[in-house]
């Protein structure tokens, strides 16, 4: 079984009409074993940036750690928020300092950028970024959700039907993926 | 393959694990202690390789027992589990521990709390967590039977017909186990379930 299979996780964040929302699931598992049903894979960096982090817990868990303290320096030094850019950058450079020994995480990054104009981006293990203007994906459940999400999204969607869409892509991906489910968390966010 | 689960009650939490020292198709012994004091408010019950097991465990009492030292004041439970498992993720990349841990504490402002903390360092709080082969067992009857705020007669209760179900069901079953108690008066020791008892060694 692959590593990044270990522990199951459904990530999944949209863009609407000045808005964003970031979804996961709540499943912690090992391999087979569910252990826990609320468990978080999103987390807050600051009010208008959010990141979702797939893939092996433990590492989830570390990255995270290293994110908000390189956060809270930058915080300290430039007196102001990470640009959600400049964050997926230094998430990248982090990635690819372990490239021959990675983080097996995938990140999404959701959060509102210069004029609150919303950004969303992906990445894999070692720090590719991918960005898109619709939606991206990660996690166990990614190949049904990429079907959920082309199918169910249209650009420029109001925050609530957002949170509709979002909310039925992941639950209905999630529903065909046994690594993944037990709930979501959904975070939508408007300015 | 070791047994340890635990869960919380109303004010306390317990740790359960089963005492058998195992290598390879010799038991070594039937009252190895698995759930070490960490300090006067805080259990850490372990399983996993057997010296990394009995070595982890001593190295993070000390380690919790310098802190109380230099600071004047003693570390929550969850700031103990946090430092549990940035030892353990330090080590995994280098010489990793295989040590499955359920951490339990008493703090007078959360009241009780369990930590669950995998080999490879990934902590979650929960109210009920079990590990090794008895977990399938162990939680599918916490789950049946556990509610919020049970006493320490229901608990233990509850742990009795986990010990039970491990006991008939498991193939290669554990026969003795140590259940230990964490409340606001302290960690001790609540009880051994005993099926074989070791003959006693007489004091060199």
């Amino acid at each position: 079984m692959s590593i990044f299979e270990y522990n199951g996780c459904a990530l999944v964040a949209m863009v609407g009409k000045n808005c964003f929302a970031i979804a996961s699931d709540r499943r912690l598992g090992v391999q087979l074993q569910t252990i826990a049903t609320d468990f978080q894979k999103i987390y807050k960096i600051h009010e208008k940036l959010f990141i979702g982090l797939s893939g092996l817990a433990t590492d989830a868990q570390t990255l995270y750690q290293r994110l908000v303290f390189r956060h809270k320096l930058y915080e300290l030094r430039e007196e102001r928020d990470m640009k959600p850019e400049t964050f997926a950058s230094l998430v990248s450079a982090l990635l690819y300092e372990k490239r021959f020994g990675p983080y097996f995480c995938q990140p999404v990054i959701a959060g509102l950028g210069d004029e609150d104009k919303p950004f969303i981006c992906t990445m894999d293990s070692i720090g590719a970024k991918e960005l898109a203007k619709d939606f991206v994906v990660a996690g166990t459940a990614s190949e049904s959700l990429y079907g959920a999400c082309e199918s169910m999204f249209k650009p420029d969607m109001e925050p609530e039907e957002l949170f509709e869409t979002i909310s039925q892509a992941l639950l209905s991906s999630v529903d065909r993926d046994c690594l993944s489910g037990w709930g979501g968390h959904v975070y939508v966010h408007t300015n | 393959m070791e047994s340890v689960f635990g869960l919380v009650g109303k004010d306390f939490a317990i740790v359960a694990a089963d005492s058998s020292a195992v290598h390879s198709i010799l038991v070594h012994k039937t009252n190895e202690d698995k759930i070490m004091l960490l300090d006067s408010h805080k259990l850490m019950g372990a399983s996993g390789e057997t010296g990394d097991r009995a070595q982890f465990t001593e190295y993070i009492q000390k380690n919790v027992a310098l802190y109380q030292f230099r600071n004047g004041i003693p570390l929550t439970t969850a700031a103990a589990a946090n430092f549990t498992r940035g030892e353990l993720a330090t080590a995994l990349r280098k010489n990793p521990y295989m040590v499955n841990i359920i951490m339990a504490g008493h703090d007078k402002d959360v009241g009780p709390s369990l930590y669950f903390i995998d080999y490879i360092a990934s902590l979650h709080k929960l109210d009920k967590a079990a590990f090794g082969y008895g977990s399938y067992f162990a939680l599918s009857m916490m789950d049946r039977h556990y509610r919020k705020d049970m006493t320490v007669e229901e608990a233990i209760d509850l742990v009795d017909k986990v010990i039970m179900e491990i006991r008939s069901r498991l193939v290669v079953a554990p026969p003795n186990f140590v259940i230990k108690i964490v409340d606001k008066d302290g960690a001790r020791e609540y009880a051994w379930r005993e099926s074989i008892k070791d003959a006693p060694v007489p004091a060199v």
